[in-house]
């Protein structure tokens, strides 16, 4: 069972966010840098389905060399090798993504790995597109289940529970496929200190994929308008116990 | 001709979908264009007739055994090749779930792009677009070119509007004829809501608890929920570490919700949160750091330790209410 999972290298923000004076991009210069928390949880499920089923875990980004750090920690809590498709840090649009993460699941092919199961984060942190895993299945002729928050694997078919309406939907599809899950799906280890310096040692092959713009084109970022508010202090520490109970009062949450 | 994917339950057209066609419908006015709906299941020629409320000129409605239920591939496909055959120039669906993915769908196999989560739309040469980041605590400005464009509406962005005209629509039954291949993804199953459950995303009350809280303080919190019938929900940080499951967390990439208050402990307001609870009416934070971003998202704030605070507001609760 060979396992593929998809992730993208995104600033970690805080409580407030600064652009670049072009408006390009976010600043990044104060910010440590992550994956999405879906994508968190595909790995952590493609390091369980390949402990549960053999095979190997293989972790794969578009982005720049030092979207490495996001290999490495892939790799620390238990994927076996990496794929860097390298760009020059700017963005790719979902359309090109695509395109190259199926050119690089065909090289492998090619060079002898087939994946039984593609996983991917449902939606991209930053960009939000919500069609990558899509438009690779699309491409490679993949049933493809999106939204995922449980999936079992048997005898060669993926069991898929997405939350729909308060309730769940349950879709079933036979191996080769791709999956897009949500956080929730599983509460994803933190790398051991063995683990690290194991990743350190892992295979991370590399590729410059020709970009190929589509779409949508991004001009420039802004910040939404933002509300002006005034809080109002209602007290400090316990003493303000009856200010907030009659403000509850007055919301016609608490009748007295 | 606009064409609008619109989701359904078998009577009404979701809320979501009616503030996409809202959306549809201007653009559909200020460029001379007609609005069609694209509706799929068995009862969806009961759901088309209301649509003329919303400006709908046309309805297709789609029904076949395989694809009643929900179908991704399926409708994507039927969608996509209805809209070159009818000759539409933009595709439009709610950025739900279903609608982002059946439009991701459609998109991929006309090999056209998609903008998902769009709050604005200019259109014209260059065909321009506001599109949600980061959940919607960024926007981006881009350019969606190809024919037909695909778009999905951000949920929430606009009000449901009903059409100045109202139209009398005219149905369209279509007999799809969706391939084997395209049937592999469809719901083979489904497990109904748990009965009376204060859900998150409904509930009027929300007491929330961040990292403040700690691993043991969330008997507060919960005492706290209980008193107000509210839920609790939670910040990243205490579903990561286990604290409290996954489906209390609010924000990006956990729940959205709308109540009347959200009392936020102990968090400190980082962007990924505050997009899941900026749809609550007022905020109450309770902090002890008064420059928590979480301050200046707040209407209310007690400044102090939430092991404090809270208790003292659950007892004064019980003192006011004789419980
Ligand atoms: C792509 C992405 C998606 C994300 N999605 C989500 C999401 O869906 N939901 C989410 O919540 N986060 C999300 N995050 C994480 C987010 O960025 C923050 O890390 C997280 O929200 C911080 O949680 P917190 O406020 O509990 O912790 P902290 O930021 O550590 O804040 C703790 C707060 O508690 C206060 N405090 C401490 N002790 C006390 C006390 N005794 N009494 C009162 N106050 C006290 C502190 O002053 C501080 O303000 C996401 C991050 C990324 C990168
Ligand atoms: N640059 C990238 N490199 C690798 N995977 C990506 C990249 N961009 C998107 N993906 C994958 O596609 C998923 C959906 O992204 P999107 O369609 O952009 O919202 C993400 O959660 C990732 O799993």
């Amino acid at each position: 069972m060979n396992v593929l999972v998809c992730v993208k290298r995104v600033p970690e923000t805080g409580g407030r966010v600064t652009l670049t004076d072009d408006a390009q991009d976010i600043d990044t210069r104060f910010l440590g840098f992550t994956v999405s928390p879906h994508e968190e949880c595909a790995v952590e499920e493609a390091v369980r389905i390949v402990g549960a089923n053999g095979g190997a875990a293989t972790v794969l980004t578009l982005g720049p060399e030092a979207a490495t750090d996001q290999l490495r920690d892939a790799m620390a809590i238990g994927m076996d090798r990496a794929i860097l498709l390298e760009t020059d840090g700017r963005d790719w649009d979902p359309v090109a993504t695509a395109a190259a993460i199926v050119d690089a699941v065909r090289a492998e092919t090619e060079a002898g790995t087939t994946y039984d199961l593609l996983l991917f984060g449902n939606e991209a942190a930053d960009s939000g597109d919500y069609q990558v895993a899509i438009r690779v299945a699309v491409a490679l002729g993949l049933p493809c289940i999106s939204g995922v928050k449980s999936l079992e694997i048997h005898d060669g078919v993926a069991t898929a529970r997405r939350e729909a309406a308060g309730g769940w939907e349950v879709f079933e599809v036979p191996l080769p496929a791709v999956v897009s899950v949500r956080e929730g799906i599983n509460l994803p280890r933190y790398p051991s200190v063995p683990g690290r310096l194991r990743a350190k040692k892992k295979e991370i092959a590399r590729s410059v994929p020709a970009p190929r713009p589509s779409g949508p084109t991004k001009l420039r970022l802004r910040l939404p308008a933002e509300q002006e508010r005034s809080v109002e202090i209602l007290g400090t520490g316990a003493e303000a116990a009856p200010a907030v109970v009659e403000l509850l009062v007055r919301l016609g949450l608490v009748s007295a | 001709m606009i064409l609008v994917f619109v989701e359904h339950d078998g009577l009404l057209p979701s809320r979501s979908s009616l503030e996409a066609l809202t959306v549809a419908g201007r653009l559909a006015g200020s460029t001379g264009v007609p609005l069609e709906a694209i509706l799929f299941g068995q009862d969806a020629a009961v759901v088309a007739v209301g649509l003329g409320a919303a400006g709908v000129a046309t309805a297709l409605t789609l029904s076949h055994e395989s694809l009643d239920e929900y179908a991704p591939a399926a409708w994507g496909r039927s969608l996509g090749s209805l809209a070159a055959e009818r000759g539409a120039t933009v595709v439009l669906a709610a950025g739900s779930d279903r609608g982002n993915e059946v439009l991701a769908y459609a998109s991929a196999m006309a090999d056209a792009a998609m903008a998902a989560n769009c709050t604005e739309i200019t259109p014209g040469e260059p065909f321009l677009v506001t599109r949600q980041r980061w959940g919607g605590s960024l926007l981006e400005d881009a350019r969606l070119d190809g024919s037909p464009r695909f778009l999905t509406i951000a949920e929430h962005a606009v009000e449901p509007e009903t059409a100045t005209a109202p139209t009398s629509v005219e149905l369209i039954a279509v007999r799809p004829e969706p391939t084997a291949a395209d049937l592999r993804v469809r719901v083979v199953g489904r497990v109904p809501p748990k009965a009376g459950l204060v859900s998150l995303a409904d509930a009027r009350v929300v007491v929330g608890g961040g990292r403040g809280v700690g691993a043991d303080g969330f008997g507060q919190i919960e005492e706290l929920a209980v008193l107000l019938g509210g839920a609790v929900g939670v910040s990243r940080v205490v579903t990561s570490a286990g604290w409290r499951p996954h489906a209390e967390q609010v924000g990006q990439t956990g729940t959205r919700i709308a109540p009347d208050l959200y009392i936020a402990c102990g968090i400190s307001g980082a962007i990924q949160h505050i997009v899941g609870c900026k749809a609550a009416k007022s905020i109450l934070a309770i902090n002890t750091d008064r420059d928590a971003p979480m301050m200046s998202k707040a209407s209310y704030a007690v400044i102090g330790d939430l092991h404090q605070v809270v208790p003292a507001i659950s007892a004064e609760i019980r003192r006011v209410t004789g419980r």
